[in-house]
């Protein structure tokens, strides 16, 4: 069972945030990286860009599907990780950690309460939306 | 497909009849072909007859085919100097002979790489040559043609900018290419801006705003000029937005400095002069070409070379999520085709002549048109809107609408080019001459000679 950062928030789409004041960090999470396979391209936002809760920021690519990427919350998007273009390996091999995609403005704190908590998470995976 | 019908017998070739038909009726459950429109309400069911004429025999049918065929006059026909971006070359036979070999006739889309190793290589060697030809990174497996070719550069550059704005291109991209492009971004936010040439025939390009997403240049112009490349692209540097080149005639760049050399971000555009004949029209071979960078922007198909289990080399389609049946509304391209046995003409053409035949096929298209102008210039009456540097086409300025010129030489079995008068009504007066390895010396004094009279 992996191991889901309790002090992480989680969204349906599989992604992660982990907040620290008014800055959000962004990733996927080990779940998402382990349906998608080996992960050979990301799609990322630009600095600057405005994400708005819920809608697709940009894109991942595996050997086998490219998926959307939604914003867990809304905000401006402060720094996002280029290194990850051309290591997309890093979302195979450490998703919560070195595979960090998008630093953010947190526009709204109350979005944030919105989320699941990984214990959350943890139940919703094994329920019968969860698990794809 | 085999029947229980005595008639046809099994495995029989024949078109329905009565029995099957009758046999199919039984099966769904219905008394008559009329049943099974029932679900479309009487009042919206066409009643009556319809206005369309009595079936013809075989015979009669081919005779009135032919009739109707010879209201045309086929080029070969005519001694024609026709071109603006479909032009008269010479396809050797060869190349019909190869591509008439049943494995490329008859071979289907390459999806399935255990069975399209040769389609795919060949699409391989074709997306190899055009990057040689146009110094560009990496293209594309073709397209439908250079118009469709150009139109998807405009929406490549769209993303690539991630915003609309304000597209500058030339008149001397070719009209037909810029209705089309246009039609393409009726519903986008992009604006189109026209650039016009000067008195050389080029087209220069004014210092860009930051709402400007694209400058688009063809080289050789509409005009048949040769376009300043580098100067423009020099300009285009300064500001962000993205310099595409556009192609109608590819053999002109066996001699001048391939875009990708002065700083083109997409070239996109048309290879019929390698490989195929004008035809109808059509069928084309469009393509394009761009950056590494920017190649999950590229729409089309991408053969790719890579290596199977043991270590062998082996073609396969790539990048396939940019299309439409993996990204669905996010594409890059609703087009999810090429035109692949054109493209392979044109891969078999351009490998035949090889890089010395090719450029020695420009230097004699060059050679016959500088000779051409050279000629038309002592028919007194005709005049040269444009003084600039140009390959295998120039315009000329008649004494009389080009129109009615080219009616009366078409009565003396030659058509000398194409009015401009239809693209642009204040080029009446204008005709745009195609000249080409296959006129000889005697074609174009019949040429100037057939203007000298039409104009006399």
């Amino acid at each position: 069972m992996a191991d889901y950062p309790e002090s992480y928030k989680y969204t349906k789409e599989h992604e992660w945030i982990s907040v620290d004041g008014d800055e959000g960090t962004i990733g996927i999470t080990d779940h998402a990286q382990a349906e998608l396979g080996d992960v050979v391209y990301v799609e990322l936002p630009a600095v600057g860009d405005q994400l708005q809760a819920g809608q697709p920021f940009g894109t991942i690519e595996s050997v086998k599907a490219v998926s959307e990427l939604y914003a867990p919350i809304s905000g401006e998007v402060t720094a996002i990780h280029e290194e990850l273009v051309d290591q997309p390996e890093l979302f195979n091999e450490d998703p919560h950690g070195a595979a960090w995609m998008v630093r953010m403005r947190v526009a709204d704190s109350g979005e944030i309460d919105a989320l699941m908590s990984s214990g959350d998470y943890v139940t919703f995976l094994e329920s019968a939306d969860g698990g794809h | 497909m085999t029947t229980t019908n005595d008639s046809h017998g099994p495995g029989s070739y024949q078109p329905l009849g009565p029995a099957d038909r009758r046999e199919m009726l039984d099966v769904i459950g219905v008394e008559g072909f009329d049943d099974l429109f029932s679900s479309i309400p009487e009042g919206l069911r066409y009643g009556g007859e319809l206005p369309v004429e009595e079936p013809l025999s075989e015979p009669e049918l081919i005779r009135y085919l032919d009739e109707l065929a010879s209201r045309n006059g086929p080029a070969s026909g005519m001694l024609s100097f026709l071109g603006a971006g479909c032009f008269p070359h010479f396809v050797p036979t060869h190349v019909d002979a190869l591509i008439q070999r049943q494995e490329f006739m008859t071979a289907y889309t390459p999806y399935q790489a255990e069975i399209s190793q040769g389609t795919l290589q060949a699409i391989f060697e074709f997306q190899t040559l055009v990057t040689m030809l146009t110094g560009m990174e990496v293209c594309n497996a073709s397209m439908y043609d250079g118009a469709s070719a150009v139109a998807e550069a405009v929406l490549m550059a769209r993303r690539l900018m991630r915003r609309g704005g304000r597209v500058l291109w030339s008149e001397g991209l070719h009209p037909a290419y810029r209705e089309v492009a246009q039609t393409y971004a009726r519903h986008l936010d992009v604006e189109f801006e026209l650039l016009r040439v000067d008195a050389s025939g080029r087209t220069s390009i004014p210092a860009l705003d930051d709402d400007v997403i694209a400058v688009i240049l063809q080289q050789p112009n509409f005009f048949g000029v040769v376009e300043d490349l580098r100067a423009a692209g020099a300009v285009v540097a300064e500001a962000s937005a993205k310099f595409v080149v556009a192609v109608n005639e590819p053999v002109a760049w066996a001699l001048t400095v391939p875009a990708g050399e002065l700083g083109a971000d997409i070239v996109a555009g048309e290879l019929q002069s390698f490989g195929n004949g004008q035809n109808y029209g059509g069928p084309l071979v469009g393509f394009m070409a761009t950056r590494m960078e920017y190649v999950r922007n590229l729409p089309g198909r991408l053969a790719g070379q890579t290596v199977d289990a043991e270590g062998r080399r082996g073609f396969v389609l790539t990048l396939a999520t940019r299309e439409q049946h993996i990204r669905r509304a996010k594409a890059t391209s609703n087009i999810c085709t090429n035109t692949a046995l054109c493209a392979l003409a044109t891969c078999i053409h351009m490998s035949s002549l090889g890089r010395n035949g090719i450029r020695e096929l420009a230097l004699q298209n060059l050679a016959k048109a500088t000779y051409a102008r050279a000629r038309l210039a002592d028919v007194s009456g005709i005049g040269f809107p444009f003084d600039g540097p140009h390959f295998n086409e120039f315009v000329v300025r008649l004494p009389i609408g080009a129109g009615a010129a080219v009616d009366a030489c078409v009565a003396n079995g030659i058509v000398p080019g194409v009015p401009l008068g239809r693209f642009d009504a204040a080029r009446e007066h204008e005709l745009l001459i195609c000249v080409t390895e296959i006129h000889t010396r005697d074609d174009i004094d019949r040429l100037a000679q057939g203007l000298a009279e039409a104009c006399g």
